[in-house]
Order: C-alpha cells, then structure tokens, then sequence
C-alpha cells in the first residue's frame, strides 16, 4: 500500500489476532471509545446538512409552486450539481472555504437539494384538482389552501425525498474527510487494512442511516393517520 | 484562484514531485490515470448491465421479486462505497478484480431497479394486444417491453455509469492506479496534484452523464416521446422519481 498517511491504530505487535489486522472483538470492546468522536461528528454533518437542504429545498419549492416556470431552471441547476462527484466536490471547495465543516456541509446540502426539491414539487402536483376546487368553494385563501390542504397531501412524497436525502448523506459523510471534516470514513481511511477498524466504522455508518431511515418513516407514519386508516 | 490555475498548469505539465526525485503530473501521466479511471469503469458497467437488464427483464415480464428489484436500490444507498471498498479490502485482499466487484455491485441496483419498473410500466392492454395477436413470450418481451422500456434502462445505466465513475477515484485504496492516485497520494502529489485530479474527475464525470443522457434520448422511442409531450406535467409517473437517484 503507497499510504504514507495511514498510521496504525494503537500498538498491535503484542496480539496475534492484531498483528494479522483480524476481527478482534476483545479489542473492539476494548477500544470502542475511540469511535465516539467520529460518530458523532458523522451524525453532526448528516443532522445539519439534512436539515439545511430541507429548509432551501422547501424555500425552493414553494417558489416554483407560485411560479412554473422556475421548475426548470432550479432542477437544472440542482441537477448539475447532484452530478459532480462527492470526492471531487470536498477538495474543489478547499480553495474557497477552507478545511473543515464549512466545505463538507457546502457539497453535502447540495446534494441535498435535488432529491427533496423534486418529492415536494411532485408532491403538491399530485394534489388532484378536484380537492383544491373543494377547498377553495369552501372559501380557503390560496395561502391557506396551500398550507391546509395542499402541503398536508404532500407529506408522504415529502417525507420519502427526505429519507432518500438522509441515507444519501450519511454515505456521502464517509468521505468528508477529503474536505478536513472528520466523520467515521475517516476512521475507515486510517486503518483501512484493519479488519475489526473496518467492520466497526463501516457497520456505524450503515446502522446509522438504517436508524435515521426509520426514524423518518416513523415521523411519516405519525402524521399521516390518514394513510394507514385506508391501507 | 491561483489554485486553480496551478493545478490546470500540472495537467498539461510535468514537474517535480513534492517530496522530489519523481516527475508528476503532465498530460502523460493524467492521460494515463484518467484512461485506467475510464478502463475499470467500463469493465464494471458493462459486467453490472450483462446481469442486471436480463435479470431485470425476466422479472419484470413474469412480474415477480418486486420486493427484490426496489429494496436493492434502497439498500444500496445505504451502504458507503467507502466502507464497500474497505470491506472488500480487508476480507478478500487489493487488485483489480475486487474493485471491479465493488463497482458492479454499485452499478446493479439502479440498472436492475430501472428495467424491472420500466417493464412493469408498460401498459398491461398493450401486452395483451401483443399476445393477442399470436406473439410468443419472447417476442412481446423483445419486440414490445424492450423497445418501451428502453428509456428507463438506459436511464439506469446512466445513474449506474456516473455512480461508477465517480466511485472509481477511491480504487486506489485497493491499489488499482486511477484519477484518485494524485488525490490519496498528497505527499508525492501535493494539494495542487488533489485540486487537479478532483478537476479531471468532475469533468469526466458531468461529461459521463451528458453523453449518457444523450444516448438516452436517442433510444427513446418516438411515440414515447410524442405521449410524454401531450401529458406533460400533469400525471404522477414513477419513471420521474427514478431518474439518476443517486449522488456519489
């Protein structure tokens, strides 16, 4: 491996099981502290991204819900940024906002964007419009249809663009370490050889957005008791 | 800025490594990397399509293993292809061969998940017109389903192809030279050699998608296109919510 950067964990030499990089579950019960910090700092960048790209997305949305034409253009713009590869996107931000949290929740709010603009957009559409003409014969503000009526019918859609955003982004997280952000993919990247490293920090990051995903779905399920009363 | 300029400069010349002794970049070596980058990705998209499109297929015209066919793409997304990598690395060893495995099964849930909906999608009337009209089973999948599901497929492919690209700058972990090389290599390569290959690798990749959306629409059947205009924007289509579903 031409990794001068990797250093290993700890001092291995003692245990055989360690010195062959193996799956020591002594050790990791041992050492399990040590993925406290990347863990959270994973959850930290996932919590904030997510919750950032919700609000500009739903900013976005209602915006081109009151105007059309703009669907276009911002699904154009999101989508190109959506393309740029994650690794590519944390080292090109470098030059402008530094090392650290600021580059890595930059890409990872980008990310963001496309899929829950897209959910809610294609939520409210699927409102029929024989629901809006009730609502507004009984004599609802457009403003009021949109939060009474039309946003409440979007919620499913709503919510499964922000469980696809969420698990999205604790994958993307793994590697904003290229941007100085810490996260568990950054404990992967120190000892990559290291069976038990591996199978802890990568098996966090994919518990973690199994737990976000049905927290989210939960969240879905609370709102909407409409929903489960015709299934 | 001059970052930026720095880099490009690197690109097209070739200097002295960083800890000295080598010569890096120049459009020797970018060629080179970005031609290996393109290599093992070509290789798994097109191992990823042989399995996924007749698997596909075939259960999108039986219409079983739904359960299969979307929970991949959902599970998919779960799982880094960082951690993918580090865990092949680790139990199965570096090379060519294991990132090849890494990157098709990254590229097999959304080609997979693609044809089954875009067969499936296909009006039932439409098929037992086809039947109807004496066609085996085999023609209407070729002759009817294929042809109309082709868009989706290759909308699939698309998804897959950028995934694959994109993912194929962490390869070297597993000691297989790509466009990643400059980027995990900081000591030899330097920031400039970092900034320059995360160039390259945007650029690729953007031009992946475009060439790929390209050749989408030119395998979308005419009619299909004539209907998408007469019902623009007004009925719910589970194609638009499948379209490139993932970032890398």
């Amino acid at each position: 491996m031409s990794l001068l950067a990797q250093v290993q964990i700890g001092n291995r030499a003692s245990d055989s099981c360690l010195a062959d990089n193996g799956f020591c579950p002594d050790w990791i019960a041992q050492n399990f502290d040590r993925y406290i910090t990347p863990f959270t700092e994973h959850v930290y960048l996932t919590l904030v991204s997510v919750g950032i790209g919700f609000a500009i997305s739903f900013g976005l949305a209602l915006l081109a819900h009151r105007r059309r034409w703009l669907t276009g253009p911002i699904t154009g713009f999101t989508g190109v940024l959506y393309t740029i590869p994650s690794v590519a996107f944390f080292l090109l931000l470098i030059p402008f906002t530094g090392r650290g949290y600021l580059s890595a929740f930059i890409a990872l709010i980008s990310y963001t964007l496309l899929i829950i603009f897209r959910n809610i957009t294609t939520g409210l559409r699927n409102v029929p419009e024989e629901t809006k003409d009730a609502a507004r014969g009984m004599g609802l503000t457009e403003r009021q249809l949109l939060w009474r009526v039309e946003l409440p019918l979007a919620v499913p859609e709503i919510l499964a663009g922000l469980r696809i955003a969420t698990t999205t982004t604790v994958g993307l997280a793994t590697l904003a370490f290229f941007a100085g952000a810490g996260g568990l993919g950054s404990q992967i990247y120190t000892d990559i050889n290291f069976k038990s490293n591996v199978v802890v920090a990568g098996g966090l990051a994919i518990a973690l957005a199994a737990v976000l995903d049905l927290i989210v779905l939960g969240v879905q399920r609370a709102v909407t008791p409409w929903q489960r009363a015709r299934a | 800025m001059s970052q930026f300029v720095d880099s490009i400069r690197l690109i097209f010349q070739a200097r002295d490594s960083v800890s000295g002794g080598v010569q890096i970049g120049g459009l020797g070596e970018f060629g080179q990397l970005t031609a290996s980058h393109l290599g093992v990705s070509l290789v798994a998209v097109l191992v990823a399509v042989a399995i996924a499109v007749p698997l596909g297929l075939y259960l999108g015209h039986i219409g079983k293993g739904e359960f299969l066919a979307i929970s991949l793409s959902n599970i998919g997304r779960a799982v880094p292809s960082l951690a993918l990598l580090a865990f092949f690395v680790v139990f199965l060893g570096i090379g060519f061969a294991n990132v090849t495995v890494v990157l098709v099964l990254l590229a097999i849930p959304p080609i997979l998940t693609n044809t089954y909906v875009g067969i499936r999608q296909v009006e039932r009337d439409t098929v037992d017109a086809a039947r109807g009209q004496g066609m085996t089973e085999t023609q209407i999948v070729r002759r009817v389903e294929l042809p109309l599901a082709l868009p989706l497929i290759f909308g699939g492919i698309r998804t897959s192809a950028v995934n694959v690209v994109a993912t194929a700058t962490i390869a070297p972990l597993a000691n297989v030279p790509t466009l990643g090389t400059p980027i995990i290599e900081p000591q030899t390569y330097g920031f400039t050699g970092q900034i320059a290959a995360a160039i390259v690798v945007a650029l690729i990749t953007v031009a992946a998608d475009a060439g790929l959306g390209a050749v989408q629409r030119a395998v979308t059947p005419r009619g299909i296109k004539l209907a998408r205009e007469a019902s623009a924007g007004r009925r719910f289509s589970l194609s638009s919510l499948l379209r490139r579903e993932q970032p890398t």
